[in-house]
């Protein structure tokens, strides 16, 4: 028993992580209609920021600072390289930003170098025991932080004016422009935020780990749970997060037990659920109906 | 004054909709615009509110000023700062937010006034008050017009452009409507009103302008209009004309069959 509450404490860290990636995925989907792929490059980009930030202004200041910076640099990618294409097939726009991840990444890397990078943040892998279980202080951290952020956003987009906006916009952008709503501030806003959503990510799983230039794939995890939550329901993403991030730590958990399907199933796991979903439920658990599919 | 004068409006660089309209909305009247689907009505409030750049089209004649001031081109939030707020075809509320969410994007350029506002429109229509929490799409067809109206009431717009408010509606609610209008109107907001139900939009306005294939064809006193022979016939239709009257040719001559 406790085996399995273990494992399912340290999906929820995994699935904290996934459900911020998955968020920024949808903020942008939501507001372009486009999926950008440029999100693993942003959440590389963020984790590395804060190894260098990290030292003059300690982990939480280097990753407030890395957020920001990484939101401006989403915000100047959205400026120079999305925008110009506005009014074109979503398909080109996708690739475009498929373009802009590998370019983002490739830079990037040039700052990881050969050293052995670290976010430096307090916990490493030191654990707690709680109520009888043996937990990992970062896992404990990725649960609480992702929780502080998700309730922010929510309650932005619930009760702020720009929020409001945004998800008018994301209903009926014309009707939206009508009530004198800046569209494309709100493609700003929202690229900014899926930026920062990433940085966090990023440094949350680079936590008790070394930054390398590999860390961005675990960003692709955030297709399967944007497709099992669905493209345009931000409660999907979180929700779909954190069922991939359990179901994946059970797998791990449990691997010993079907020696048969071999040594790593678990990374392959989100991508089976990824399978299932578009059978049995194409648009996702909470993803409207008529949503294209990219 | 919202002054429309010699505007060119073209589709896609090359289909020209609008020819050399001109038209003018004096503060506190009511205006209707009479015409047939597709004479470019809708194109004509696209192209005042700042919103052709979405379809493509482009101012390429003529200006449009609003007390005077020249409107800011592409941009449709500087047009509703100048007092100029719009109904749009088809009602457009955003149907997945609340009745009051709804309103409050109304006043998005103008936050600091939501509460009064809100107390202003309410007054107008009681029933979005009983019904401001639920979800905009499940209002009835009626209650969905007069939201779109209120959110457009919500910018305390000098000048109120409705796009067929009539589109769809029982005349029941129809004649509600226009009643609304009327004490839209009183408060001191200028009107433009583009109907296809010339009864309607002609019985409140005083003037009125037809419109087809992109040019104004008559331009007169809306009690002139009312009594004009060819808008009698062709959007009244008041003229109960028996369909052999209407024939206007001679059944020929068969030999076969």
């Amino acid at each position: 028993m406790d085996e399995l509450l273990e494992s399912v404490v340290r999906g929820l860290g995994r699935g904290s992580v996934y459900a911020l990636l998955a968020l920024g995925f949808v903020i942008i989907f939501k507001a372009t209609r486009v999926i950008s792929f440029a999100q693993p490059a942003f959440m590389l980009a963020g984790a590395v920021m804060v190894t260098y930030l990290v030292g003059p202004l300690g982990f939480w200041g280097a990753l407030a600072a890395a957020t920001v910076l990484t939101g401006l640099l989403a915000l100047g990618v959205e400026r120079t390289a999305v925008r110009p294409m506005v009014g074109r097939p979503a398909f080109v726009v996708a690739i475009i930003t498929l373009g802009v991840d590998i370019a983002v990444r490739v830079i990037v890397n040039a700052y990881i170098g050969n050293d052995v990078r670290q976010v430096g943040d307090p916990w490493g892998l030191s654990r707690v025991e709680l109520a009888g279980l043996i937990i990992e202080k970062r896992d404990v951290a990725r649960i609480v932080t992702a929780a502080v952020l998700v309730a922010a956003l929510f309650a932005y987009f619930r009760f702020t004016r720009m929020g409001l906006a945004m998800r008018a916009a994301s209903y009926d952008q014309e009707a939206a422009m009508a009530q004198g709503v800046s569209v494309g501030g709100v493609f700003a806003v929202s690229w900014a935020m899926a930026g920062g959503l990433a940085a966090v990510a990023g440094t949350f799983v680079a936590v008790g780990e070394n930054v390398d230039g590999l860390m961005w794939t675990i960003a692709l995890v955030a297709l399967p749970v944007i497709i099992l939550g669905g493209l345009d329901s931000p409660a999907g993403a979180v929700l779909g997060g954190v069922i991939v991030g359990v179901l994946q730590e059970l797998v791990a958990g449990y691997q010993s037990h079907f020696p048969w399907l071999g040594g790593n199933i678990s990374v392959i796991t989100p991508y089976v659920v990824m399978l299932i979903v578009l059978l049995v439920k194409p648009y996702g658990l909470f993803g409207t109906r008529e949503v294209e599919r990219v | 004054m919202l002054q429309v004068t010699n505007l060119e409006v073209v589709y896609d660089d090359v289909a020209l909709v609008l020819r050399g309209i001109s038209l003018a909305v004096g503060p506190g009247k009511i205006v209707a615009l009479l015409g047939a689907n597709g004479a470019g009505k809708t194109t004509l409030l696209r192209a005042i509110t700042g919103l052709l750049d979405v379809h493509d089209g482009e101012i390429t004649k003529g200006q449009i000023t609003v007390d005077g001031r020249p409107i800011p081109r592409k941009s449709p939030a500087g047009i509703v700062r100048l007092g100029v707020s719009q109904v749009m075809e088809g009602r457009r509320i955003f149907a997945e937010l609340t009745v009051e969410e709804n309103l409050r994007l109304g006043a998005h350029l103008n936050p600091r006034s939501v509460k009064e506002n809100l107390g202003r429109v309410f007054d107008l229509f009681p029933v979005l008050e009983q019904r401001r929490r639920s979800t905009a799409g499940y209002l009835s067809g009626g209650e969905q017009q007069m939201l779109a109206l209120a959110r457009a009431l919500m910018a305390q717009p000098k000048y109120l452009l409705l796009d067929e408010p009539s589109l769809g509606l029982a005349p029941r609610l129809v004649e509600q409507i226009r009643d609304l209008i009327v004490a839209i109107n009183e408060t001191g907001t200028g009107v433009l009103l583009v109907e296809q139900n010339a009864t309607m939009a002609l019985s409140i306005a005083s003037h009125g302008y037809v419109m087809e294939t992109g040019k104004i064809v008559l331009d007169k006193p809306a009690a002139e209009l009312l009594g004009d022979e060819d808008i009698r016939e062709f959007y009244l239709g008041t003229k109960s004309k028996s369909f052999k009257d209407v024939k206007h040719y001679q059944r020929r001559k068969r030999w076969l069959s």
